[in-house]
């Protein structure tokens, strides 16, 4: 059971990112559970300076940018 | 230098197409074809570049930099060009201010950054060096880095801090100095892949604002006749500056798409002064930033934030009217 957080305070590229992580899960079949974080005091507590960020197990993945599909299925497989 | 552009954009459109040169169609067609490819070509070049410079410099290291160091007044000049390297989503711009607040950096310099970054980033630097020429980006990039410069420093002077947020004045008050950051040590060629990946999204992601843009300028440009706007708006009209600094801070995130359309207007009698105002308020304040700033600071606060930025924008139109 993996978690995945995405962070942002609710833009265009954090909802294509959140998405995208939805579509890699399904493609995948892993279990995991999608966490969306939009406030930014909890935001704050993970030192994030530009969003979207991504976030697999309590681990920054990507940030700043919307991570794709085909690359969120490799950060889950690994 | 984008010569023979100028000679594929006529071929096509006089040799293949077999309209005339003197048609309006033609004329907006070779246009649309010549700024199209050019636009295209000069702003995968130039993210690229910046990603390269970007991935050497991310905002985390920039600033842990300024939070460690004090710089008697230089860490504005840093700010400022770390701000033209850094892209720019208005999204961010709340984790952004958080973040150095809570690194301990004055606010001054943390407007400064929040300036800078938005008002000159890759797409806008491309976009001017491919409709105005590569002197005219420079102008536009060095006043940016001005504006962000002296914005930072007055908004630092006027103490409003009492303005921020409770809970950001409690970010303040525990404010302490950011560790050296720890980098992980890639070989350019490792990180090139990503860093052209990431700039196609770009160009992907501001194509169609670009193509609408440079559509309308098309159309413009083969339909209206030279000097059309002369008569309308001119370097003798005092409100013309504020009036276009006034229109452009509502108008967002269609930066990509409103600078060929202006480029337009300047081709077509209007001082060109008047349109990089125009320009920097589309680009630099934005309503939507505005409201993500709400979070962190009263409204007074945006208001002296945006009133002051809007002023030198103002301010540095006048200035190229009268030296341009």
């Amino acid at each position: 059971m993996k978690h995945i957080k995405v962070l942002g305070p609710g833009c265009a590229k954090c909802k294509t990112t959140y998405n995208n992580v939805l579509e890699a899960i399904k493609q995948t079949g892993i279990q995991a559970d999608v966490t969306k974080i939009e406030d930014i005091m909890e935001m704050m507590k993970y030192d994030v300076l530009t969003t979207p960020v991504l976030m697999i197990d309590e681990v920054v993945k990507v940030k700043g940018r919307v991570a794709d599909v085909h690359e969120i299925k490799q950060l889950l497989i690994a | 230098m984008f010569n023979w552009l100028q000679f594929f954009a006529d071929w096509l459109v006089f040799s293949v197409f077999k309209l005339s040169p003197k048609s309006h169609l033609g004329e907006a067609l070779d246009f649309f074809v010549l700024d199209t490819i050019k636009i295209a070509i000069l702003l995968f070049l130039i993210t690229i570049l910046m990603g390269i410079v970007n991935s050497y410099f991310p905002v985390e290291k920039i600033r842990n930099y300024l939070s460690r160091n004090k710089m008697y007044g230089l860490e504005y000049l840093f700010a400022s060009s770390f701000g033209v390297i850094t892209p720019f989503c208005s999204c961010s711009s709340v984790p952004l201010f958080i973040g150095f607040v809570k690194g301990g950096i004055p606010l001054g310099i943390t407007f400064t950054y929040l300036i800078t970054a938005p008002l000159v980033n890759e797409v806008a630097i491309a976009i001017f060096a491919a409709s105005f020429g590569f002197k005219v980006a420079a102008i536009y990039v060095a006043t940016g880095i001005v504006l962000g410069i002296l914005g930072g420093f007055v908004l630092g002077k006027m103490k409003l801090e009492k303005y921020l947020s409770p809970w950001v004045k409690d970010i303040i008050a525990n404010a302490r100095t950011e560790e050296k950051l720890q980098e992980e040590k890639l070989p350019l060629i490792q990180r090139f892949p990503s860093i052209t990946k990431e700039a196609l999204n770009i160009v992907k992601g501001v194509s169609l604002y670009i193509v609408i843009g440079i559509g309308i300028g098309a159309a413009m440009h083969g339909f209206l006749p030279t000097g059309f706007f002369e008569h309308y708006i001119n370097k003798g009209q005092w409100y013309a500056v504020p009036l276009a600094v006034l229109i452009g801070v509502p108008m967002y995130s269609n930066a990509a798409g409103v600078i060929p359309v202006v480029q337009v207007l300047v081709a077509k009698g209007v001082p060109l002064g008047t349109a990089i105002a125009f320009m920097m308020g589309v680009i630099g304040l934005s309503l939507p930033e505005a409201m993500l700033l709400k979070k962190v600071m009263g409204w007074q606060l945006i208001a002296i934030y945006f009133g002051t930025i809007a002023f030198f924008m103002i301010l540095s139109g006048y200035l190229f009217n009268f030296i341009l």
